[in-house]
C-alpha cells in the first residue's frame, strides 16, 4: 500500500496529467524519496495506484539511472565517469573510492553507509573530477582529501 | 564588448531577484511582446537568425513558424525548455540557470506567446539542485507579480510553468525522448514525422528550447534583430557561451561573439594548456563532435566554418585533448558513455555501440588485432547518419571517425606493439 502521503503527493502530480499513465516517473520518484530505492511491492503499489500494468512501471524503473531498483546504502555516491573527469583524474578518484569502501560500482558498503555508483556528466567540467554524494557537489577533487569528504556523511 | 546573456551574472553571488532583475531591465521585453501579435515575435526572431544552441543549430524562429495558430490550431500547446544538458564535457546552461533564473523565464513567457501556449515545463537535470532551487523561486516570483498565471498583464494570455525534475538518461536531450519522459515513458525517440511542432506533448503541438536559445529572447524583443546579427564575429548572430575543459590552465565558460576562434577561446580565455603539456585536440562542442586539431586554431567557432571543417560546433563546450592523454582511452570513455546510453529501440545503435566499445577496451588494455581498425572505420559508416532511428549513435561515431583520422598512428602503435604507450 501507498503511504496517505505519497498518495497525496502522487495525486497532486496527477493534476497536471490528463491520464494517470502518465505520471509513472513522478510515482517512482516520490515513491523512492520515501523508501530509498523501488522494491518488487512498491513497484506493484504504484501500478495498481496508477492503474497501469506492472510491467509499465518495470519498464520505466530500469530504463532510468536514477530509479534503483535494488537495496541502497543510508549515502549514496555519483562518481561522474564522463570524459572531462577521465582526462583529469577519475581513474584515480575511483579506485581510492573502490579501495576505502571495499566495494565495486553497483554496490553497497558491508556497513550500509555507502552505495557506490556512476553517473555521466555533471556539468561540471571547469571543476573535474567531480561526484555527488547525496546530491550534494563535490569537486576539484584529489583522492588525498577523500577521507575529509566521506567524513561528512556518516 | 556585449554580453547580454551574462550581463547579470556575478560568480559566487545569489542570482537576481524579480526586483532587481526588473530594475536591470528585465521584464521590458515580455511587455513589449504582449503588444506584438504573436506571428510578430516569430517573425523577429527569424529574422535575428537565432540557432538553437542545444547542439543541432536549428532556426528557432523557423522552427516556430511551424507551430500551427489561429482559431483552428488546437487549444492546447506547450512550450518545453530543455534543460537537461547532460552532453558530456558541456556546462554551460548551469551557468545561466543558476546565474539568471529570470531571463530563461522571461524567455520562456515571450517564446510560449510566439506560440500561444498555455502550458510551459523545465525539463531540468536532477544533478542540477542548485539551479533548481533557484528557478523554482523565480517561478513562484513570476506567479506572484502576474508575469505568470491567468491573463499575465492584462493581455488575455495565460501561462503556466513547472518544474519536470528528470530521473537521468542521456536520450531525454533529444527532442522527443523528452516528450516521451516528460510523459512517463521510457525516453525512447519517437518517429518523425509528425514533427513535435505539430504532435508533440501529448499530441499537441509543441516547442522545445534550449536553456541559452531562450535566454537570448528578450533581448532580441529588447534590441532588434539587426542588433543580434552584429553581436557576432562572423555572419551568424548573437554571442555564444563557450566552455573548456581538459588540462587547460584555466578551464571555464565565457560569453564570446559567436565565430569567435578556436584559438583565441584557448589561448587568452582559458590561459593555454597547463605548463609542459600539450595541445593535441579538441572535441568544439562536447562528446558527440568531431576532432579539431591545431591546423585548426584560426577557424571561427561558428554554425558554418566548424561544419566546413568537418566537425559540428555542437554545444560550444570544447573538450580538450592533451599530449599526456591516451587518445584511445579517450575515445574509449566517449563510446562506453554511448553505448551506455543507448536506448536500444534500434539494433545498430544498441548492438553496435557496445561492440565499438569493446574493441576501444581490447585495443586500450594491448590486445588490438589488425582488422579491429577496419570494423571501427566499418562502424562509422553502418551507424552513420540515416542507418539508424534517431542522431545518438550517429553522433557518437563523430569523436571515433576523426580520431581514426587524425591519430591513426596512435591506433596502431597500440596494435604494434600491444599496449598502450601512455602507460
Amino acid at each position: 500500500m501507498l503511504t496517505k502521503k505519497e498518495q497525496e503527493e502522487i495525486n497532486n502530480e496527477l493534476k497536471l496529467f490528463p491520464a494517470k499513465k502518465f505520471a509513472i516517473i513522478e510515482a517512482l520518484s516520490i515513491v523512492q524519496n520515501e523508501r530509498g530505492w523501488i522494491s518488487d511491492e512498491a513497484l506493484k503499489d504504484i501500478a495498481g495506484y496508477l492503474e497501469v500494468s506492472n510491467e509499465a512501471v518495470e519498464g520505466v524503473a530500469t530504463f532510468y539511472n536514477l530509479v534503483y531498483r535494488k537495496p541502497v546504502g543510508r549515502h549514496i555516491i555519483h562518481v561522474c565517469d564522463s570524459i572531462s573527469c577521465y582526462v583529469m583524474g577519475y581513474e584515480n578518484i575511483a579506485k581510492t573510492l573502490k579501495d576505502k569502501l571495499g566495494i565495486e560500482f553497483g554496490e553497497t558498503s558491508e556497513d550500509n553507509r555507502f552505495t557506490l555508483l556512476t553517473i555521466p556528466c555533471l556539468g561540471n567540467c571547469d571543476h573535474a573530477p567531480a561526484m555527488l554524494i547525496d546530491g550534494n557537489l563535490h569537486n576539484d577533487l584529489k583522492p588525498e582529501d577523500l577521507d575529509d569528504v566521506l567524513n561528512d556523511y556518516e | 564588448m556585449d554580453k547580454p546573456l551574462t550581463q547579470n551574472i556575478k560568480s559566487g553571488e545569489e542570482p537576481l531577484d524579480l526586483k532587481a532583475y526588473e530594475k536591470a531591465g528585465g521584464y521590458r521585453a515580455l511587455k513589449k511582446a504582449l503588444k506584438m501579435e504573436p506571428s510578430e515575435v516569430t517573425e523577429l526572431v527569424k529574422e535575428s537568425n537565432l540557432k538553437g544552441r542545444g547542439g543541432a543549430g536549428f532556426s528557432t524562429g523557423l522552427k516556430w513558424s511551424f507551430v500551427p495558430m489561429g482559431e483552428d490550431a488546437p487549444n492546447q500547446k506547450y512550450l518545453i525548455c530543455n534543460a537537461d544538458e547532460m552532453e558530456p564535457g558541456t556546462f554551460k546552461d548551469r551557468l545561466l540557470l543558476e546565474g539568471d533564473p529570470h531571463q530563461i523565464i522571461e524567455g520562456m513567457i515571450i517564446s510560449a506567446y510566439a506560440i500561444q501556449a498555455k502550458v510551459s515545463y523545465v525539463f531540468l537535470r536532477w544533478a542540477y539542485k542548485t539551479s533548481s532551487k533557484r528557478i523554482q523561486k523565480a517561478i513562484n516570483e513570476a506567479y506572484e507579480e502576474g508575469y505568470l498565471g491567468k491573463n499575465i498583464l492584462n493581455s488575455g494570455f495565460t501561462l503556466d510553468m513547472y518544474i519536470h525534475t528528470s530521473v537521468g538518461r542521456y536520450m531525454c536531450g533529444e527532442e522527443t525522448g523528452l516528450l516521451n519522459a516528460l510523459e512517463g515513458k521510457r525516453a525512447n525517440p519517437r518517429a518523425k514525422p509528425p514533427f513535435p511542432q505539430v504532435s508533440g506533448l501529448f499530441g499537441k503541438p509543441t516547442i522545445v528550447n534550449n536553456v541559452e536559445t531562450l535566454s537570448n529572447v528578450p533581448h532580441i524583443l529588447n534590441n532588434g534583430a539587426q542588433w543580434f546579427k552584429d553581436l557576432s564575429a562572423t555572419g551568424e548572430g548573437g554571442t555564444k557561451m563557450y566552455g573548456v575543459s581538459g588540462k587547460v590552465k584555466h578551464p571555464g565558460v565565457w560569453e564570446l561573439p559567436l565565430g569567435t576562434t578556436m584559438g583565441e577561446i584557448l589561448n587568452e580565455h582559458a590561459g593555454g594548456m597547463k605548463d609542459g603539456l600539450a595541445f593535441k585536440g579538441a572535441l568544439p562542442g562536447g562528446a558527440s563532435t568531431d576532432f579539431l586539431v591545431e591546423e585548426h586554431m584560426d577557424l571561427p567557432m561558428d554554425y558554418e566554418n566548424v561544419g566546413k571543417a568537418g566537425s559540428r560546433l555542437g554545444t560550444g563546450t570544447l573538450i580538450v585533448l592533451d599530449n599526456e592523454t591516451c587518445p584511445v582511452g579517450f575515445v574509449q570513455n566517449l563510446e562506453m558513455f554511448f553505448a551506455q546510453e543507448s536506448c536500444g529501440w534500434c539494433t545498430p545503435c544498441r548492438d553496435g555501440l557496445p561492440w565499438v566499445a569493446k574493441i576501444l577496451k581490447s585495443i586500450d588494455d594491448g590486445h588490438g588485432k589488425e582488422e579491429d581498425l577496419e570494423i571501427l572505420q566499418g562502424h562509422t559508416k553502418k551507424l552513420g547518419p540515416g542507418m539508424t532511428f534517431c542522431a545518438l549513435a550517429p553522433g557518437a561515431m563523430e569523436p571515433l571517425q576523426s580520431a581514426l583520422k587524425y591519430f591513426r598512428e596512435d591506433f596502431d602503435k597500440h596494435i604494434t606493439d600491444q599496449r598502450c604507450p601512455w602507460r
